[in-house]
């Protein structure tokens, strides 16, 4: 049987890939945020799955106006790493796992979440930026990523995005998707982006320091009370783009102890840094009890 | 019954919904365009002859002229959409948010490493923090306003 074995958040912001793009990782500015990143690249050498489900937005790159999916689960070989405008990050392309992603959206769609199912994508900073924070430099054509991701990319770009409650129950399904999947995997669930940041008009640079925090504490202790906060609180507090904050929420609702009579999960790393260019950086990793 | 908009009080915040999409649909389609190579060319050879091949309006293409991010944004332009223009033009997401604010690049900098902007005063219209439409544009500019008696 498939398992969940951990959750990692991480912010994903465009910046930090280009840092480590143009070898700016050891300067001042950005030394403290990468250190934050040190044992969570010793952690998943430690413990690489079998397979990574990404929960991320696609910021107008796959998805243009013509077509916007509120979630779209893919289902490819393989994904090239998309020209945003500055031409392709030079990291590796990434490998899907195309039977373990058709058996969840199979069994997701039964659980009545009305999936896309998206065979042909380029995936952006949104996705290639974690991979990066979590596994280091990688050479585009020499090195490749450590596992096979399945990209789950949600609508965050155009109001209303799918509330905190409807992100926590996806992820309850993903659970039980996953563990109905025959063979013996180890699958990790990651959710990006945020934290507190606005890109835009008289109120961009907006930060709440408090409002993360507490956004933390409550993911990892009360995951349901957290789904419970209505979107115009984001918007206020954590800034018109802190909204892709609600993604964490399909990754928490994902771990046993959402609907299990399991304790919480055991928070092996926290940290939290101002700024990345316009954003607060948050991060957590959260591990199942075995 | 008319739809539930509760983010319209948020100063200096356009809420990119399914209005602003109407609005801005060949505006933000024009930016996609730019994330090809070949477009990004030709654009910057005769910035107003590839916008005249799009159906958008005259308003939009000037606000785009004049690379005035709020201008762009009020007409239906989404941030995520309006960045491949900044990309075309060199900029980074935080010269192009900065730009947004009246402060100068180095300032704009600045107040993010020291921890970035309060929401304090800045959650609805009526207070007084600095995102407030009373207080723009910000920094040197808008001192320089004020000296000027404006």
């Amino acid at each position: 049987m498939a398992r969940i074995t951990a959750s990692v958040y991480t912010s994903h912001v465009p910046a930090i890939g280009a840092a480590m793009d143009l070898g700016k990782t050891h300067e001042p500015y950005w030394q403290p945020m990468f250190a934050g990143y040190d044992f969570s690249r010793q952690w998943l050498r430690e413990n690489t799955p079998d397979v990574i489900l990404m929960v991320y937005n696609d910021h107008a790159t796959a998805f243009s106006l013509d077509m916007i999916p509120t979630f779209a689960l893919g289902t490819a070989a393989e994904y090239q790493v998309a020209d945003e405008g500055w031409g392709p990050r030079p990291v590796p392309k990434v490998t899907g796992h195309p039977e373990l992603a058709s058996h969840i959206a199979q069994s997701v769609i039964q659980q009545d979440f009305d999936l896309t199912i998206v065979n042909k994508m380029d995936v952006d900073h949104g996705l290639t930026v974690p991979l990066s924070l979590m596994c280091g430099e990688k050479d585009p054509v020499k090195d490749a990523w450590p596992c096979p991701v399945i990209p789950l990319a949600v609508n965050v770009v155009q109001y209303p995005v799918p509330s905190g409650m409807r992100c926590l129950n996806l992820g309850r399904a993903i659970r039980k998707a996953i563990e109905s999947y025959d063979e013996d995997l180890k699958v990790q669930i990651w959710g990006t982006g945020g934290m507190s940041h606005q890109l835009q008009g008289a109120r961009a640079g907006l930060i709440n320091k408090a409002w993360d925090n507490r956004f933390l504490d409550l993911l990892i202790e009360n995951p349901v009370g957290l789904a419970e906060i209505p979107h115009i609180e984001y918007v206020r507090e954590a800034g018109s783009e802190g909204i892709e904050l609600v993604m964490w929420l399909i990754a928490r609702g994902a771990m046993a102890d959402v609907d299990q009579a399991r304790p919480l999960p055991k928070v092996v790393h926290r940290f939290y840094h101002v700024p990345a260019s316009n954003t607060a950086v948050g991060h957590l990793i959260m591990e199942n009890p075995v | 019954m008319a739809l539930e908009k509760p983010y319209l009080d948020v100063p200096g915040t356009i809420i990119f919904d399914a209005e602003q999409s109407r609005k801005g649909y060949w505006l933000n389609q024009f930016c996609v365009s730019l994330m090809k190579a070949d477009n990004r060319a030709r654009f910057k050879a005769n910035e107003r002859a590839y916008l005249d091949e799009w159906p958008m309006s005259e308003e939009q293409k000037q606000a785009v002229l004049a690379r005035d991010l709020n201008w762009c944004m009020r007409t239906g332009g989404n941030i995520y959409f309006l960045a491949r223009i900044g990309a075309t033009d060199g900029k980074s997401f935080q010269q192009m948010a900065g730009s947004m604010t009246g402060m100068s690049e180095d300032e704009y900098r600045a107040m993010m490493v020291a921890g970035g902007r309060s929401a304090e005063g800045n959650r609805y219209l009526g207070e007084d923090g600095d995102a407030q439409p009373q207080h723009q544009p910000q920094g040197h500019a808008g001192r320089d306003a004020q000296a000027k008696g404006h």
